[in-house]
């Protein structure tokens, strides 16, 4: 037994608990209904406006954005806000004190977030396909692209998650560093109006970013090609797209590699518990 | 399997932060079976001898060796031996007793030899640790004195050879830590288990250990067991008189002689002289209260006590 591939095993068992205890819990359904319900009351509101140049409804060009959006979102604040929270409460030194615990813990973070996603795209996807007409038109080869890109934009986004919330110190600072920005991110990317009515820089800047390259991604499996007159280059850029999300995929896990390694190296029951202790001065 | 094996062997351990020298030359050593307290006051680097031992701290010098290999350099092989139960978790609130213990033993199933067979059987663990009564509870729901024999029983799910304990008894009630002696009793008897822990209780390391070992001042000051401890540290008697309404307490190894010289002073003026020999405890607080103040400076001699009205 490759002690080593055993942790692995244990781990996707891990991230498989976390997941059903999630569902479980209150806290998860109450953010899975607050999404779906606060997703729908949008696009409830904008059911009749027509976007300009085509002849499709608002609702059918916002949805695959949102579900990019929540995509991202779900990815990097999920893992972020887990690893600052598991840093100060001990789960992570409980990780270190087992043999390739930190292996067993990682995947299981990642199994674990990767999962939530689906909930995400249930309350977003379905009360959709119900409610507004031609929102939700998927044939066979557009599952067949929509899969490999949404796997893709996952592995781009959750490196980002695990650092910041390797670096951030605690969860009071995870608003500022990790939750704020993310939602700057999803101002700016094009989710919920084209991003050309925005300054050229900020334009640049989002491209940057995955949050706009998932949206992207996700408006061109959903939508029909004469769509693709609404986009900056009015195109799909799909190569770029597995460019760009490729990218931070590969340099998102390397970083993230040495980062995470380099937080385990720092944890001990002196160092949880002075988080602990400074987090204790915050509440009071 | 040697009988007296050394399973941790600490030589001329040091530890600086900055310019404080908080472990100053800690030289002991835990053989197979026993059970060692590491006794001291709060700040005398007890937390940071046993992090150094878990392989969780590096050390600015000395030579430690923990079950065999240097802690800062051994691998998951390694840590699979150890077991560890650290100062105040309140990790995976969400999952239950059982499926946490069946979890986190299952990392330790490729290390399980036919002489140590691992993980442990969770429900008999939880049954060891008395907690079979709430093994589907949620942990975020648990009292602390339940959630403490939570971590215990995490500490040993892996079957370790060696079991290291950070003041396991912080915030037990006196039935709490009375089941606590129990286990590590049992734990040492029938599991072939190596324990070390902490505590600031002289009155816990008495009842629990098999040697004690006090740490001062960044030195191991004292190692033995409590008998030992008794004799060789006892050996000072404390006098205590009063003198123009002042009271006073002095520590001499030979108290008939100082009363002598005493009373030859003073005469008639010294009142309320009282000697008693130095117990273990009385030795122990004066340690604890002079790594408590400031340290060195405050001389040997007489202290005034607080007079009474």
């Amino acid at each position: 037994m490759n002690p080593v591939a055993h942790a692995v095993r244990v781990g996707l068992r891990r991230g498989w608990t976390e997941f059903v205890l999630g569902l479980r819990s209150g806290q998860d359904q109450g953010y899975y209904l607050f999404v779906g319900l606060g997703v729908l009351a949008y696009l409830w509101i904008n059911r009749t406006g027509e976007v300009e140049g085509t002849d499709l409804l608002y609702p059918t060009v916002a949805l695959p954005s949102i579900l990019g959006g929540f995509l991202v979102f779900g990815m990097v604040i999920g893992p972020a806000f887990a690893l600052v929270m598991e840093k100060e409460d001990g789960t992570l030194l409980r990780a270190k004190a087992t043999p390739h615990g930190l292996v067993g813990y990682v995947t299981g973070q990642v199994v674990y977030h990767s999962l939530s996603i689906l909930p995400l795209l249930l309350v977003i996807l379905v009360p959709s396909a119900l409610l507004f007409d031609d929102a939700v038109r998927l044939g066979a080869a557009d599952w067949l692209l929509l899969v490999p890109l949404g796997l893709l934009a996952m592995v781009a986004a959750l490196p980002v998650g695990l650092v910041l919330g390797a670096v951030v110190p605690n969860t009071q600072k995870m608003g500022t560093y990790g939750f704020f920005p993310v939602i700057a991110l999803f101002t700016i990317s094009g989710i919920f109006f084209p991003m050309q009515v925005l300054w050229q820089w900020v334009q640049v800047v989002a491209q940057v970013f995955p949050m706009y390259w998932t949206g992207l991604a996700m408006r061109s499996v959903f939508l029909p090609d004469s769509a693709a007159a609404l986009e900056i280059t009015g195109t799909w850029r799909t190569v770029e797209t597995f460019a760009v999300l490729g990218a931070w995929a590969v340099v998102g896990l390397l970083v993230a590699t040495v980062v995470l390694r380099r937080m385990a190296r720092r944890q001990s029951g002196s160092a949880v518990k002075g988080a602990r202790e400074r987090a204790g001065q915050f509440v009071r | 399997m040697r009988d007296r094996e050394r399973l941790v062997e600490v030589r001329d351990l040091r530890m600086r932060y900055g310019a404080t020298d908080v472990l100053d030359g800690v030289s002991f050593g835990v053989r197979r079976g026993e059970v060692v307290c590491l006794l001291g006051a709060n700040g005398a680097g007890k937390t940071t001898t046993i992090e150094i031992l878990e392989g969780f701290r590096a050390r600015s010098a000395g030579e430690v060796s923990v079950l065999g290999a240097d802690p800062a350099t051994a691998g998951d092989r390694w840590r699979a031996g150890l077991g560890i139960v650290l100062q105040s978790w309140r990790d995976h609130a969400r999952w239950s007793p059982r499926a946490l213990l069946a979890h986190l033993g299952d990392y330790y199933r490729p290390y399980s030899t036919p002489d140590r067979s691992r993980p442990y059987d969770v429900d008999e663990l939880l049954a060891m640790v008395g907690l079979d009564g709430l093994a589907t509870r949620k942990i975020g729901t648990l009292s602390g004195g339940q959630r403490r024999r939570l971590d215990v029983a995490i500490g040993i799910v892996g079957r370790p050879e060696l079991l290291i304990l950070d003041e396991p008894t912080a915030g037990f009630d006196p039935e709490a830590r009375r089941d606590f002696h129990d286990l590590v009793h049992r734990l040492t008897d029938l599991e072939d288990t190596t324990v070390l822990l902490t505590t600031h209780d002289l009155a816990e390391a008495e009842k629990l250990a098999d040697r004690i070992l006090i740490l001062s001042g960044g030195r191991i000051v004292a190692d033995g067991s409590a008998d030992q401890l008794a004799r060789d540290l006892g050996r000072e008697a404390q006098i205590r008189w009063s003198l123009d309404g002042t009271h006073y307490v002095h520590a001499a190894e030979d108290a008939t002689a100082f009363v002598r010289q005493l009373l030859a002073e003073h005469g008639d003026a010294v009142g309320d002289l009282e000697v008693r020999r130095a117990t273990l405890e009385d030795t122990y607080l004066a340690m604890v209260h002079r790594d408590e103040s400031t340290p060195s400076g405050a001389g040997e001699g007489e202290r005034p006590l607080e007079v009474v009205a």
